[in-house]
């Protein structure tokens, strides 16, 4: 197993280069330019167009640039914001605070509820609590963010007024009233991802969890006088895990790149938020950076759970 | 741990000629679906709403795009039943136009990532030295940036389908791709992951003992052990997949937007929800029931399929 | 768990998408007469400085970077404002107002501008200081416009010092500045968003080239009535009272929130719903939105101000269909705008363009817009009124029958022909449900005329880029629609419809006349603009200019639309919006 995680960072390191290479390819086939707010404004004229493009190192063409931005990427330097013009490393490092603040912690809440509301789903399966866990999971995949998240806005910051939907970046917590504030502040987005996550990862729970309750082995461990908690957490939900954990390994990298719709919708400064900004302005060293860092993730966790599988079904045998 | 599959099917098998005249694999898992009362339920129901969909406008002659500011977002009434949008538009003439594109949409283009999916997750699940490359190509497409690759998508090869397809099926095309080509890749991994726990078990060894082909260790042995995740993928594919279409649209993407589609109905009425609810509530209301009868139905194909189940 | 994030993201471009064309404005009428400060603000002794809690102003665009020389929008230009302050800025009558650094605006008769309108002489207020409590000379004046002036420095406001030959100190309080030539519009520099002035000792390690690395960007010392407290770049700005500010009274907030990000729908809410901030900036949002909102709201109010922005169709003169790289080349002629029947097509095309409804029930008749006619507006010296009759006249029939009679007749399918080539158009805009609701209601008149109509949507950042094939610049389909904005003086908005400002290839469409319109007479008038210094005489070449434009029908206006769409708190006083310079052009006024 050592040698198989070793041999496997290895071949992370060109993997992460190739996904590299395609991306700031992309990036630099993508029709988006950092002067198109001023499109259409004459003050802006060719010339000053033409040597703002120059100074940012645009002129080069991207072949030379992907060269010098991994050449720096190397040395740790992601370079600076074309808009901003600050040190790109220093957005990140204020912006994902908030992403894990929300994102992470709907990730979380998702799956501490959804695997036990998929378990308790399939054990008693056309119940009216599995009725009522559908519907709740089909209302989260056909009811997209932008909407949930206008809905609790009406309810509850326009009609109710218990919670702020304009996030405060500079709040500091440092007592108990602060912490409150975080937490109303934070308790929408937190809602909206969280419904999603949990819709999700629990229908996959509940579904592998039908397929392996009907099999022998389950039955075996029944007859032998087991307690039913006892088969359905020490045996069925540890052999139906490995789908989920593949699937909840994907989408922790999702996690640090952020939640664009939910932080847009309540202003959440994140790095979901910044990336698609960044997008449309072209401002290629702030979306170079985070592709990046989302890419080492997405090898990371893919290799996590790879393990992982490994440790739930001790007959997957990797080579 | 679990039987062998393939044992199991002969024994039930065996246990249907007993209770049963003979039948085929697919009658009876027509036997078996019809007793799913959910299923048929849901069939029912996608049935009503590709009817709707391809039958209203025939019978339901009002225009999709009939502006009239008087009657500017009005709830249900006689003359319009599900009421209007913001333009006075008769919201359930554009619903029925607007299922056919979403129905199409939503199905064809799960249907293609979990074509793609299967095939490769399977493919590196069975394969040991197939499965380094094709992990590594799924890493590269899970970390593609969306939106700039869409910009690009759009830049190389809008024009060109627009062209050679003519405007609709043009982009009909390029959406079904775009959505099939982002989202295979977990249903790659899910798939792969069944087949490395599956492909130790002791029924896949029996197979290959009896000197099964590969190909047939894969589709009749292994496959339909690993349908769970698929159907489930599918299911929750096909709403995500309805929606993206409306989203697609504002990166030039998708389809005008005087083509309205259920996404881009709910979209569109997303901040009228104060002043207009029913304006979001019936196109909400089309995908979830699509998505909801697409969920029973998959559960109901999961268990006629499924060999350990007849009963 | 990736359908979300495909769905996330293309949502966002649409909120990204909502940003609509046009910047801030900027610069320059005549000289004839100056304003001072005027009795906007709120009575003398009223308040002190620091009476007041926090200032929360929202942005749906979040700044980031807060030198207004190398701001990349509104926002940016907006947010240095509080901070970074012009010799003078562009009052609500389009006239300049010493409500900056200047003393007084200098005119021909206080002899400020010399009487050929080559020297301009700025005095600074007696004893400014600048936030660290340094004094502000004319040096930090000079050193501004060298650093603007210099090409390497590549700033966004560079082009309000073309023409300009230097500015030097005359002594502290005093600055020079020369024109290369007469130049009527004599406060093209030193006035609005174009010329914040910078400490020189917080630049003079960053200038040329260098200027877009100093630490300064993100954390300006100026002369205005806030200093900067915190700034997370695209998030949010606080900023504190200036201790050393001019008036000793002001500012009255003891601290302001910038906030930024969202969209317009819901700022609206924060505004109007919650009142959970003081002003909310640029309300975009369908009028039968914001009406309900505005109706029953008892904490917020609408702050509109008309300047020069349009809402306009442009007609391409050239060919996008050409094959190869002769698509959309001046070289090729449209087939039916620019052909024999061109102007009657072009024509037809106006008269069955319904703007009442657009401004009715979109821009809620004088909420956001008004139904306009003409494309330079707002300065009532330069509006023309003898376009009126023209726009008038909404009636498709007629139009279609003007078609009829000139052989463009009915096909089965609906859309008029003649000779095999029919009057098929593609239409296209930004992502924004204003601008879809209007290509909707223009299709439905236009078809009624006979033309058949495909709608196209691009989102902002691909709209406005000069390297998309879907640019408004290529303008690679036969309508095209935005809102573009000029200066109080509008010599170099009408040089955007020259023959030699064709958007083409051989300039990889970096230049203005996205038409390709190429009209001889019109050259002529604007060169002459160029040149000539009586006030009476330029008005009636700017409308000569516009007529132009409107009845050869270059351009279909739609909407004039409001300057300034903001909504304030019921609470907050003394805001007095301009439709010319940033809506935080005397944030010093504002107390509550």
């Amino acid at each position: 197993m050592g040698r198989y995680i070793l041999r496997r960072l290895l071949i992370a390191i060109p993997t992460v280069a190739v996904i590299s290479f395609v991306v700031f390819a992309i990036l630099a086939l993508a029709p988006t330019d950092p002067l198109s707010s001023f499109a259409a404004d004459p003050r802006v004229p060719p010339e000053v167009r033409a040597t703002i493009r120059h100074s940012l190192g645009l002129d080069d063409p991207w072949p030379v640039r992907y060269v010098k931005w991994v050449s720096s990427v190397a040395t740790g330097d992601f370079g600076f914001s074309f808009m901003s013009h600050s040190p790109v490393i220093d957005l990140l490092k204020q912006r994902l605070p908030n992403t894990l603040a929300v994102v992470g912690v709907a990730y979380v809440i998702g799956v501490l509820l959804a695997i036990p509301i998929g378990m308790l789903s399939a054990v008693k399966r056309y119940s009216v609590f599995d009725h009522v866990a559908t519907t709740f999971a089909f209302v989260g995949f056909s009811v997209p963010t932008f909407f949930t998240g206008i809905v609790l806005i009406i309810i509850f910051s326009i009609n109710l007024r218990w919670f702020p939907f304009i996030y405060d970046s500079t709040l500091q917590v440092h007592d108990l009233g602060s912490l409150l504030d975080q937490v109303k502040q934070s308790i929408m987005p937190i809602t909206v991802l969280a419904l999603f996550d949990t819709a999700t990862i629990a229908r996959y729970t509940r579904s592998e969890m039908l397929e392996h309750l009907p099999l022998d082995y389950v039955r075996t461990a029944r007859s032998k006088g087991l307690k039913e908690q006892a088969v359905v957490l020490r045996h069925v939900l540890r052999n139906s895990l490995i789908p989920v954990v593949t699937l909840v390994a994907l989408g922790i990298p999702a996690v640090f790149g952020g939640a664009i719709v939910t932080e847009q919708i309540f202003r959440v400064p994140g790095i979901g938020e910044l990336l698609v900004r960044s997008i449309g302005d072209g401002d290629t060293p702030v979306v170079a950076a985070i592709l990046l860092i989302f890419a080492v993730l997405v090898v990371l966790f893919n290799l996590l759970a790879d393990v992982l599988y490994a440790v739930l079904d001790p007959r997957i045998k990797y080579t | 741990m679990a039987a062998p599959a393939a044992e199991l099917s002969k024994r039930t098998a065996l246990a249907g000629t007993i209770t049963r005249p003979p039948r085929s694999l697919w009658k009876d898992a027509w036997w078996q679906f019809r007793r799913h009362r959910l299923a048929m339920v849901a069939v029912g129901t996608l049935t009503f709403l590709v009817l709707f969909s391809l039958g209203g406008p025939l019978v339901y002659h009002t225009p999709t795009d009939k502006i009239d500011f008087l009657l500017s977002l009005k709830g249900p009434t006689e003359a319009h039943l599900l009421g209007t949008d913001d333009l006075g538009r008769d919201l359930l003439a554009r619903l029925m136009f607007g299922g056919r594109i979403s129905i199409a949409v939503g199905i064809t283009s799960v249907l293609l990532a979990i074509t793609l999916g299967t095939t490769i997750g399977a493919a590196a699940g069975f394969f040991g030295r197939l499965d380094n490359p094709l992990m590594r190509l799924t890493d590269l497409f899970l970390s593609l940036p969306v939106l700039p690759l869409l910009l690009v998508i759009i830049y190389l090869f809008r024009d060109s389908l627009r062209d050679r397809f003519g405007p609709e099926l043009g982009i009909f095309l390029m959406i079904v791709g775009v959505i099939g080509i982002l989202n295979w890749m977990p249903v790659a991994r899910l798939v792969r992951a069944s087949f490395l726990s599956l492909k130790q078990k002791e029924f896949v060894e029996a197979a290959r003992a009896i000197g099964a082909r590969d190909r047939r260790i894969i589709v009749r042995h292994i496959l339909p052990n690993a349908l769970s995740p698929i159907l489930v993928a599918a299911t929750i594919g096909v709403g995500g997949a309805i929606l993206t279409e409306s989203t697609l649209s504002f990166l030039g993407l998708g389809f005008p937007s005087d083509v309205p589609t259920w996404g881009r109905i709910l979209f569109d009425a997303r901040n009228y929800l104060d002043i207009a609810p029913h304006w979001a509530i019936f196109p909400g209301l089309c995908i979830f029931l699509t998505v909801l009868s697409i969920n029973f139905i998959g559960d109901g194909l999961r268990d006629a399929l499924d060999p350990r189940k007849t009963s | 768990m990736r359908w979300r994030s495909a769905l996330a993201i293309s949502f966002s471009a649409v909120i990204l998408a909502a940003a609509c064309g046009g910047g801030t404005t900027t610069t320059s009428p005549t000289p004839s007469v100056a304003v001072s400060a005027k009795g906007s603000a709120a009575p003398a002794g009223a308040f002190k400085r620091g009476d007041g809690g926090d200032l929360k102003i929202l942005y749906w665009q979040a700044p980031t970077i807060l030198n207004p020389h190398q701001a990349t929008g509104t926002k940016d230009s907006d947010a240095s404002r509080l901070v970074i302050e012009p010799l003078a800025s562009w009052g609500p009558d389009a006239k300049p107002l010493a409500n900056a650094l200047a003393a007084e605006i200098p005119t021909v008769a206080n002899g400020g501008v010399s009487a050929d309108f080559t020297t301009v002489t700025w005095k600074l207020k007696p004893g400014l200081k600048w936030s660290d409590g340094s004094a502000v000379t004319a040096d930090d004046v000079v050193f501004t416009f060298n650093q603007i002036h210099d090409a390497a420095t590549a700033s966004t406001t560079e082009s309000n010092t073309e023409g300009v030959k230097s500015v030097v100190a005359k002594d502290a309080n005093t600055v020079v500045l020369t024109y290369d030539a007469p130049n009527p519009n004599v406060y093209q520099w030193g006035v609005g968003t174009c010329c914040g002035i910078l400490q020189k000792a917080q630049w003079a390690n960053f200038t040329g080239a260098k200027m877009k690395d100093a630490p300064a960007n993100l954390n300006p010392i100026g002369t205005g009535p806030y200093v900067v407290d915190t700034f997370k770049p695209g998030d949010v700005v606080t900023y504190k009272a200036n201790p050393n500010f001019r008036d000793p009274n002001k500012p009255y907030f003891k601290t302001v929130t910038f906030k930024g990000g969202g969209d317009a729908e819901s700022a609206a809410r924060a505004a109007f719903q919650t009142g959970d901030v003081d002003y909310a900036w640029n309300l975009q949002v369908a009028a039968n939105i914001l009406q309900p909102m505005i109706a029953s709201s008892t904490k917020g109010k609408m702050l509109t101000v008309y300047g020069s922005s349009v809402e306009r169709i442009l007609i391409n003169f050239a060919d996008p269909n050409a094959p190869g790289d002769a698509r959309g080349e001046p070289t090729t002629k449209h087939p039916f705008f620019n052909g024999p029947d061109g102007l009657t097509v072009r024509k037809a095309l106006a008269m069955a363009t319904d703007r009442q409804t657009v401004a009715k029930q979109l821009y809620g008749d004088g909420l956001a817009g008004k139904a306009g006619c003409n494309i330079i507006t707002g300065v009532p010296d330069y509006e023309s009124t003898a376009t009126k009759s023209f726009c008038d006249t909404f009636d498709p029939v007629a139009a279609g029958k003007m078609l009829d009679d000139a052989g463009w007749k009915l096909g089965s399918d609906g859309v008029r022909a003649k000779n095999g080539i029919k009057l098929k158009v593609v239409f296209s805009t930004t992502v924004n449900a204003v601008r879809q609701a209007t290509q909707a209601i223009e299709k439905a008149a236009w078809e009624k005329a006979g033309f058949g109509v495909e709608l196209k949507q691009v989102p902002a950042a691909t709209f406005f880029t000069n390297t998309s094939p879907d640019g408004a610049n290529h303008f690679w389909t036969d309508l095209e629609m935005f809102t573009n904005n000029s200066d109080p003086d509008p010599t170099s908005y009408l040089d955007g419809w020259t023959t030699k400002q064709i958007a083409q290839k051989s300039n990889n469409w970096q230049l203005g006349n996205y038409n390709r319109y190429s009209n001889p007479t019109f050259d002529g008038i604007v060169d002459q603009l160029r040149k000539e210094t009586d006030p009476a005489k330029r008005a009636d070449l700017i409308k000569k200019a516009n007529d132009i434009l409107i009845l050869d029908v270059v351009i279909i206006p739609i909407v004039t639309r409001t300057q300034v769409t903001s909504g304030i708190s019921t609470t907050l006083k003394g805001v007095v919006p301009t439709g010319w310079d940033s809506e935080m052009y005397a944030v010093q006024d504002w107390y509550k």
